[in-house]
């Protein structure tokens, strides 16, 4: 009988959801034992039109990590919809936009304006990328880059969601067990739409960092400082993430002497991430007089970043004003 | 801006406490003082049971403009929580100025129960400063603006 | 004309398609190799705190997350214009150093491997890493797994994760290692280089004991002339995290040898209009097209690049193993391009043998690993050698230290234009009139690229958005007549 078929793959994103999943280490050789990898682009060289040429609902279980950029990220989302059984939004690009997603404070076209005009471009007559160009011998095609960075779900639907920057290894081998289990008929797999391979509390939660009462006369800059490595970041004034942000992760950073940046995603029960940061930080400022909360603000040098720095195009707002009008909204 | 904005009608979210502000917009209704009916109120226990999520979902869905209020500080019911507001809505306004939303479609108000004729003027003067910054339109991008469909979005019962 | 579309290429990190068109004779016309990718990182990071690029630059590449962590280190320290004190320079580059050793590990046997330990026409079921540990067997398969397993490791005890590491910051770091941490740190690297000679020697009786590999390393068609770019320190032998940049062109003497902050002036970047990545090109000798030779700016920045641009490595069995390379394959520079996979695995030794020298240094573990800065934040360039090529960050603050502007030169955009090349005289060496073209003779076109060790995440950080439309009227000569331009300022 033939093994269950898996497959692998990545849009907007980075690679590191892939290392994460060769980070399983042993672990890959259970992958191997139990099912046919058809699709894996950055380990196997199965190309879209094998793709295309699948019977639908043929792949069991898809990992989808990147977020949709262009045309093709969501071509390629549909086609993998149409053969999968079961998707896995994968890693914080395909969950919230993740880093990528950031792009969404600006009009995609200052994004390639930049690019394409640095000091060390060569480029006087200010030629930009064409999704279609003729050559002489025939013409070639890129994909058309999308007004807005998406999150996977906001374009198909999504069976799971797997968060994190990437996704601790740890996780990850879980969760592999859990499907090999569950193909086995001695586990069930959770309802349709939950968060997997995450805690359901706060990155607070399992950060060991003493904690007291908070009260932030400054905000400060880890650098600036030879922090407490005992006690809270936010505490003494250097801006984490921790309390907005999903657990899972064993609080990796702050237990490296740096702040949750949030790559795990909102917490249970969190419906905009950012707006809850600002809930929390704005609460632990001491201070009730308006001159002096503004002079204590001015030390978050860039607030917008630090609350949606892996979130943006999964927020509430999903993109900047300057960048949505661009679209034609 | 594409709209004529003199005869753009803002829609604005007012945000009001059960204890001085909500009253106050009370005092002006019964003493039938004019004031525009842009601002669609809605009543919290406290200025400080403001969600910041309250002001974004207000803006995803539509408004041009919000206005929280709640009672003076050093009069809060519940005695500290107005404070909470405060601090609240100065980071916001700053990261809603990095999306590019104008400072001005946010509105911190302090009014007291008895200050109805005073709220009503506030309301109508804000509702002239959104008119003249013209509609946000943040709802028509067109994805759904409902918050990101991951389950744990839902508050737990 | 027939076309003959490869989409996407695998085992590498990125994205990529490749176009052939082959004429009535049914020769190769030409060749395009397209990146499809790009995301807007030198827009997006405008406005961020300087000390954030460290950790929001790794999200360009999770592959090499510790190279881009290291480059805006290093850029950030130059804002500062702070001095990181030699306990914090040694911690970075010794987790760098294991990384370099993990990385090369995983190029080698995940992605180019299956090539020659499976044969490049083996089927696509079997061409894979899964597939070279059933034929190599588990115990090589558990050591290709150990070597990862401990560089991540390292890369986790100095860096706080294993994927995308958070712990530099502007002066240094924001931790150091215990004791037990380096005795643990030491051990995997000397475990690390009994890897190194091991893959080595594995490299040894696969691919140079099996004639029809060397004459494909050998032959024409993976060969090409170009300048060669890598970092040096100030005896000229290679150092991956700090040092000089050297270029020596295709006869082996040196064309310069630049300080970070003086790339701007030997580096620029050509652009196409058919494509989202840019071409760099050395400025100083110009653009010329896509052709070898002296006379023509392109480089390329890879491991073999590294070799012939240093005059040595320095670390002794690395050494003894660079003579062995010039010596078999002819003398410097090397310029068949799939020598590089052997290159790479010389660098791997090396980069385990720096891995125990800095563990070993009685200063490791010194609790004097950051210096806060005290100067006014202002304009800093930092320079790394990433695995897949010279690695360049630069950004301008304001005097909070928030970003106001950035340009980025990563890995493999260095080798875009030379790998293009390659790709397209492998395409026209290995189709002619009456080849079969089948998908292994198509992977041995894709081959042409592997060698590079190619990086399309790094490469493509940059993003263009809505389509602005320029369309240029070209003669058959490629000649262009008119410019007609929409949404272009």
């Amino acid at each position: 009988m033939s093994k269950p078929k898996f497959a692998m793959y990545w849009a907007a994103s980075c690679g590191g959801c892939e290392i994460a999943v060769l980070n399983i280490h042993e672990k890959i050789l259970d992958v191997d034992a139990n099912f046919e990898v058809v699709f894996w682009p950055v380990a196997m060289d199965a190309k879209y039109k094998d793709v295309e040429a699948m019977e639908d609902g043929s792949i069991l279980l898809t990992l989808w990590n990147g977020g949709i950029r262009n045309d093709e990220n969501e071509h390629i989302a549909k086609l993998l919809r149409k053969k999968s059984q079961i998707l896995v939004a994968f890693g914080s690009c395909a969950n919230e936009g993740c880093i990528p997603g950031l792009a969404n404070f600006s009009p995609a076209s200052e994004i390639m304006t930049t690019a394409f005009n640095t000091i060390s471009t060569d480029n006087p007559k200010g030629i930009l990328p064409q999704p279609h160009y003729k050559m002489p011998e025939g013409e070639i095609h890129i994909p058309t880059i999308l007004p807005m960075l998406r999150t996977l779900d906001q374009v198909v639907d999504v069976d799971y969601f797997m968060p994190g920057c990437p996704p601790e290894s740890h996780q990850i081998a879980a969760v592999i067990d859990l499907v090999i289990q569950a193909l086995q008929g001695k586990a069930q797999l959770p309802p349709k739409g939950a968060v997997i391979g995450a805690g359901a509390s706060t990155v607070c939660d399992e950060c060991e960092r003493k904690r007291n009462v908070k009260t932030i006369k400054e905000f400060g800059r880890i650098q600036l400082q030879h922090a407490d490595p005992e006690l809270c970041l936010l505490e003494q004034g250097i801006p984490c993430n921790g309390p907005a942000t999903r657990s899972g992760c064993n609080s990796r950073c702050p237990s490296a002497g740096a702040q949750c940046i949030g790559c795990y995603g909102p917490a249970e029960g969190v419906s905009d991430y950012g707006a809850r940061l600002v809930a929390a930080f704005g609460s632990v400022i001491d201070s009730n007089d308006p001159a002096e909360i503004d002079r204590i603000l001015d030390g978050l040098v860039d607030p917008a970043g630090q609350f949606y720095r892996f979130n943006l195009a999964g927020s509430m707002l999903k993109a900047s004003i300057p960048a949505i009008r661009a679209n034609g909204g | 801006m594409t709209e004529d904005t003199k005869t753009f009608e803002p829609t604005i979210i007012g945000f009001t406490c059960n204890w001085c502000s909500y009253r106050a917009a009370d005092m002006a209704g019964t003493a039938r003082m004019k004031y525009a009916p842009n601002v669609r109120l809605i009543r919290l226990m406290c200025s400080g049971r403001l969600d910041p999520t309250f002001v974004l979902k207000a803006f995803a869905s539509g408004a041009d403009a919000v206005l929280i209020s709640g009672c003076h500080p050093g009069d809060c019911h519940y005695i500290e929580q107005n404070y909470k507001a405060l601090r609240r809505y100065h980071l916001l306004k700053r990261v809603l100025g990095q999306l590019g939303v104008e400072p001005g479609r946010l509105k911190l108000l302090w009014a007291s129960a008895a200050e109805g004729a005073i709220f009503a003027a506030e309301i109508n003067k804000f509702v002239e400063e959104v008119r003249a910054l013209g509609p946000l339109n943040y709802n028509k991008y067109p994805l759904a603006v409902q918050a990101h469909g991951m389950v744990g979005t839902e508050v737990p019962a | 004309m027939q076309r003959i579309t490869i989409d996407p290429i695998t085992r590498l990190e990125g994205h990529g398609k490749i176009e052939i068109f082959l004429n009535e004779e049914g020769d190769v016309a030409n060749t395009y190799f397209q990146i499809p990718e790009l995301r807007g990182f030198e827009r997006f990071c405008v406005g961020r705190p300087i000390e954030e690029m460290a950790l929001l630059t790794n999200r360009i590449c999770g592959v090499c997350p510790e190279a881009h962590h290291m480059a805006a280190a290093k850029a950030a320290d130059a804002v500062y214009k702070v001095e990181v004190p030699r306990t914090g320079k040694m911690l970075r580059e010794l987790l760098y150093s294991a990384f370099y050793a993990t990385d090369h590990t995983t190029h080698f046997y995940a992605l180019a491997g299956p090539d020659f330990v499976m044969g490049p026409d083996a089927p696509v079921a079997e061409r894979n890493i899964l597939g070279v540990i059933h034929k190599v067997g588990l115990e090589i398969g558990g050591q290709v797994i150990q070597m990862r397993k401990y560089g991540h490791t390292v890369v986790e005890i100095i860096g706080g994760r294993k994927v995308h590491p958070c712990t530099s910051i502007p002066g240094g770091l924001t931790k150091g290692i215990t004791k037990e941490q380096r005795d643990e740190i030491l051990e995997m690297g000397k475990w690390a280089i009994g890897f190194a000679q091991f893959s080595l020697k594995l490299f040894n009786d696969i691919v140079l004991g099996n004639k029809t590999y060397v004459d494909l390393i050998l032959g024409d068609i993976y060969t090409h002339k170009t300048y060669y770019m890598g970092m040096v320190d100030e005896n000229n032998k290679t150092n991956f995290y700090d040092g000089k940049v050297r270029v020596v062109g295709p006869d082996g003497k040196e064309l310069v040898k630049y300080a970070p902050h003086e790339y701007t002036e030997n580096v620029a970047e050509h652009v196409e209009p058919w494509t989202y990545l840019k071409f760099p090109y050395m400025k100083k000798v110009g653009w010329k097209g896509f052709v070898d030779g002296a006379d023509s700016g392109i480089y390329c920045a890879t491991p073999l690049s590294r070799l012939n641009a240093a005059d040595g490595l320095a670390t002794p069995l690395a050494q003894e193993e660079y003579d062995k390379f010039y010596k078999t394959l002819g003398g410097k520079p090397v310029h068949q391009r799939l020598a590089t996979h052997w290159a790479r695995l010389i660098e791997l030794l090396y980069a385990a043998e720096r891995w125990v020298e800095l563990a070993s240094d009685p200063e490791i573990t010194s609790p004097n690993y950051h210096a806060i800065p005290t100067g006014k934040p202002t304009e800093g360039v930092g320079i790394v050698e990433a695995p897949r090529g010279t690695l360049t960050h630069h950004y301008w603050t304001d005097e909070r230290g928030v970003v106001t502007k950035a340009n980025l030169i990563v890995g493999t955009t260095n080798n875009y234009a030379p790998i293009s090349m390659s790709i397209g005289k492998a395409a026209k060496s290995l189709i002619k009139k009456g080849t079969v073209v089948n998908e292994g003779l198509l992977n041995m076109v894709e081959m042409a690229f592997r060698a590079y060790d190619p990086c399309f995440g790094c490469a493509t950080h940059s993003l263009p958005g809505q389509m602005p439309l320029e369309v240029t009227i070209r003669k058959a000569d490629g000649e262009a007549l008119d410019v007609l331009k929409q949404y272009i300022d």
